[in-house]
């Protein structure tokens, strides 16, 4: 019963979502209110149904109702609880749902926040609507979560181990919240193209919600990187997987878009380029769900691929093509009226900027289809591994976090040398200190040094403006604390920004720090044994087993001192799942400013004798995760309403 | 906007897009690794170029010696057997008749010295219950448990 009502609201969704679709457009295309009002309340129809949808996957989740293919591909019957609830979108088709939810979710707010509005509101309604449709559509075809299986069986397959992790309710839910979020600023940007009115309108709208949707992309990414870092058991953060890449693509193009629409506002130039941005941005994120959802990439390693593919590239090409027409129809208006006046100045730093952050985004999309290109022109399957993605894109990150010094203090339209001068003397000199410094030190990896300096460098303009500023309160009378609050508050959207920076520079510091001198050894000991590592003791001693509710647990015990100082205890173990054929690692780590020790426990001897044990020392990582915070303090900063604009 | 500029972000233009081909251009030929399986590797192999390596691990051709790190196995598929060696623990899904991606390189000892084993794994699997493995594990587990210092 559950599975046929959750079909029925997803068939009555669609036709609603369709309605909705075609009402909003022809209200805006007639003037009539009336059939404006009745799109609303398709759209109020709309959110409820996808809701009851997730809430029945969720019931039947729960009650274990195996004769629902995905929930008996997704559970067993010692399932707890917590993942029973997460696993409703550990696969394909309970993430389209959650996908369709959180579309269905910010289309209501829309409702809210911009009902009785006549200009770009209707038409952004009616694209956002339709989008949902396909999305409701993808579920009653390719990916239906409600399908039932039979013979019903008596238990189900189980969740993926990896994803048993407390990750895994944040992680594709601000991922997702990040990738669904880009529909809002498409929507408008959409409504702009139909209705002519190409001018800010459209950009000031979706300012906020551009920013809502980068801060919770940056946030799926921070988590996705933390959770590869202490699930997956290989040391790292960041592998330029294709699933990454996919998520990395539209986060790139929509910081770009974040620094151009300041320029269209200020200076009303790039309207061609930031409506394209916007398309693109979107564009990718449904492009990151055709590769990562159609097996596409994956299929050099053969493997099957069903229909989804094929409904997403489609999707992606009726898009693409509908939203470039419609680019190509207002061409004459979108052309700039404002012009760049000199190369020394924040327009053209904002525009490179933007080529930067475009080139990465063109690199990472090269390297990840690079495979299916190769494959289709040369007949040869040839792939590129992280050395190229890192090898292109270190340059230009090294180039935008100069930029990012330069960007927030050098002059509108011409600097001038006066204004150089008073802005980056100190700042540059900060840098060229900072590198003597590293090479004197030791540091002998010129990446480091030029890395570090530059974002020192960045550093040093941001103090410089924040002092400037404080200053200027304090002559007011103001006190520090209030004089520095006031100063964030009046200009949130500015010292956001520069918050945002300063974070994404605690970023690269980690890392830099961690390419250059984490290190990491391998070594088989025998109980009493130890191995050294960066001044580090590691002392085996002995294995234990345990058996918990979805798994046995095998646990090596290492005693980890340095120099004299008291032993501390860590315990990597091994993961034995009985619907897995190979054990999962379970990482112990100790996490420090400086450097984290990490150890994986790989094969032993079945007498617990002796273990082989991964250990590393990873410099810095630490930042990863502080730079993250700090980011999403800054992206919050930003967001807050201010009070200057209406 | 005057000719002048006009010509200005040309050349702008130009030096970016090109810089950014090298950068593309020498990241693709350094970095290229080809996909290959072991019979197209037993036909035509190159000494020293970089390689992906897909196929099944043989079964009863895994040799693991923990003292020395030392790993031996054997990819086919199915026509061709390539023998592969490797320093480091295999990785937790790696095993005997499951597929496995190894990265390295030929070398003209006759083997392939493998710098990076992947074994993928993916969201929906089959579950092996009654797999003989599985018996194998919780007998291990109650081994481990008997013997346990605590």
């Amino acid at each position: 019963m559950i599975p046929e009502l959750g079909q029925g609201a997803l068939v009555v969704g669609i036709v609603l979502a369709v309605y909705g679709a075609i009402a909003a457009a022809a209200g805006a295309q007639t003037g009539r209110p009336a059939l404006i009002e009745s799109a609303q309340r398709a759209a109020l129809a709309v959110f409820a149904l996808v809701t009851a949808c997730f809430l029945l996957l969720a019931y039947a989740f729960l009650t274990f109702d195996f004769s629902v293919r995905y929930v008996a591909h997704q559970t067993t019957l010692s399932t707890p609880f917590y993942y029973r609830v997460t696993a409703v979108w550990g696969a394909l088709e309970g993430s389209i749902l959650l996908w369709a939810w959180m579309l269905a979710l910010y289309t209501l707010i829309v409702v809210l926040r911009h009902r009785g509005e006549r200009d770009l509101y209707p038409w952004a309604l009616s694209v956002m609507l339709g989008i949902i449709a396909f999305f409701l559509l993808v579920m009653t075809l390719p990916a239906p979560p409600f399908e039932r299986l039979t013979p019903v069986p008596a238990d189900g397959r189980g969740l993926n181990p990896l994803l048993e992790d407390t990750g895994m309710i944040t992680h594709p839910v601000a991922l997702y919240l990040g990738f669904t979020g880009f529909t809002v600023p498409f929507a408008f940007a959409m409504a702009a193209l139909v209705t002519g009115r190409v001018g800010d309108a459209w950009i000031t709208t979706t300012r906020r919600w551009t920013i809502v949707a980068w801060y919770f992309l940056s946030l799926g990414l921070l988590i996705g990187g933390w959770w590869s870092y202490h699930v997956l058991g290989w040391g790292g953060y960041w592998a330029w997987d294709p699933v990454e890449n996919a998520a990395f693509m539209p986060w790139l193009t929509g910081t770009a878009l974040l620094h151009s629409a300041m320029i269209q506002e200020r200076r009303r130039m790039l309207k061609l380029w930031n409506i394209s941005l916007v398309i693109l941005t979107f564009g990718l994120t449904i492009f990151g769900t055709f590769l990562t959802r159609s097996g596409v990439i994956a299929s050099v390693h053969a493997f099957s691929q069903g229909s989804i593919g094929a409904f997403f590239l489609a999707f992606l090409g009726l898009v693409l093509l509908v939203a470039f027409g419609g680019l190509a129809w207002r061409w004459d208006r979108l052309t700039a009226q404002g012009e760049l006046d000199s190369i020394l100045s924040r327009e053209s730093a904002f525009l490179l900027n933007n080529v930067f952050l475009v080139a990465a985004a063109f690199t990472v999309f090269f390297g990840t289809v690079f495979p299916l290109l190769s494959e289709a022109i040369r007949g040869v399957k040839v792939s590129v591994g992280a050395p190229f993605f890192n090898q292109v894109n270190v340059p230009l990150f090294l180039s935008l976090i100069f930029l990012m010094g330069v960007g927030p203090l050098i002059a509108w339209r011409r600097a001038s040398i006066d204004n150089l001068k008073r802005n980056f003397l100190g700042p540059v000199a900060i840098g060229l200190v900072a590198a003597a410094v590293l090479h004197l030190v030791g540091v002998r990896s010129t990446l480091a040094v030029l890395t570090l300096a530059l974002a020192l460098f960045a550093a040093a303009t941001i103090a410089l403006d924040v002092l400037r500023g404080t200053r200027a309160r304090l002559r007011t009378g103001a006190g520090l604390a209030r004089a520095v609050t006031g100063l964030l508050l009046r200009h949130n959207r500015r010292y956001g920004g520069f918050v945002i920076h300063l974070g994404i520079l605690l970023v690269a510091l980690g890392v830099t720090g961690s390419q250059a001198w984490s290190v990491q050894t391998e070594a088989t000991l025998k109980r009493g044994q130890a191995v050294e590592v960066a001044g580090y003791r590691f002392r085996f001693e002995g294995l234990s087993a345990t058996q918990e509710s979805t798994h046995a647990r095998v646990v090596g015990t290492f005693a980890v001192s340095r120099g004299g100082g008291a032993p501390i205890v860590m315990r990597p173990s091994k993961k034995f799942y009985r619907q897995e054929q190979a054990p999962i690692a379970g990482v112990d780590y100790r996490m420090g400013l400086t450097e984290d020790l990490y150890l994986v426990l790989g094969d032993f001897a079945r007498d617990g004798s002796a273990a082989t044990v991964k250990v590393l020392v990873n410099r810095l990582v630490s930042w990863i995760w502080i730079g993250g915070l700090v980011l999403t303090l800054g992206a919050l900063l930003a967001i807050v309403p201010d009070d200057r604009a209406a | 906007m005057t000719t002048n500029q006009n010509t200005k972000f040309l050349v702008g233009g130009a030096v970016i897009v090109l810089a950014l081909a090298y950068l593309i251009y020498t990241g693709v030929t350094q970095s290229a690794v080809y996909f290959i399986t072991p019979s197209e590797l037993a036909a035509a192999a190159v000494a020293g170029k970089a390689y992906r390596l897909g196929g099944m691990v043989v079964p009863g051709s895994v040799h693991w010696n923990p003292a020395s790190l030392d790993l031996e196995f054997a990819l086919t598929d199915g026509k061709g057997r390539v023998p592969v060696r490797h320093t480091g623990t295999p990785p937790d899904l790696f095993g005997e008749g499951r597929g496995a991606v190894v990265e390295g390189s030929w070398t003209p000892e006759g083997y392939f010295k493998a710098t990076l084993i992947m074994a993928k794994h993916s969201e929906n699997y089959q579950a092996p219950h009654g797999d003989p493995s599985s018996a194998a594990y919780e007998e291990m587990i109650r081994a481990l448990q008997r013997r346990a210092p605590r």
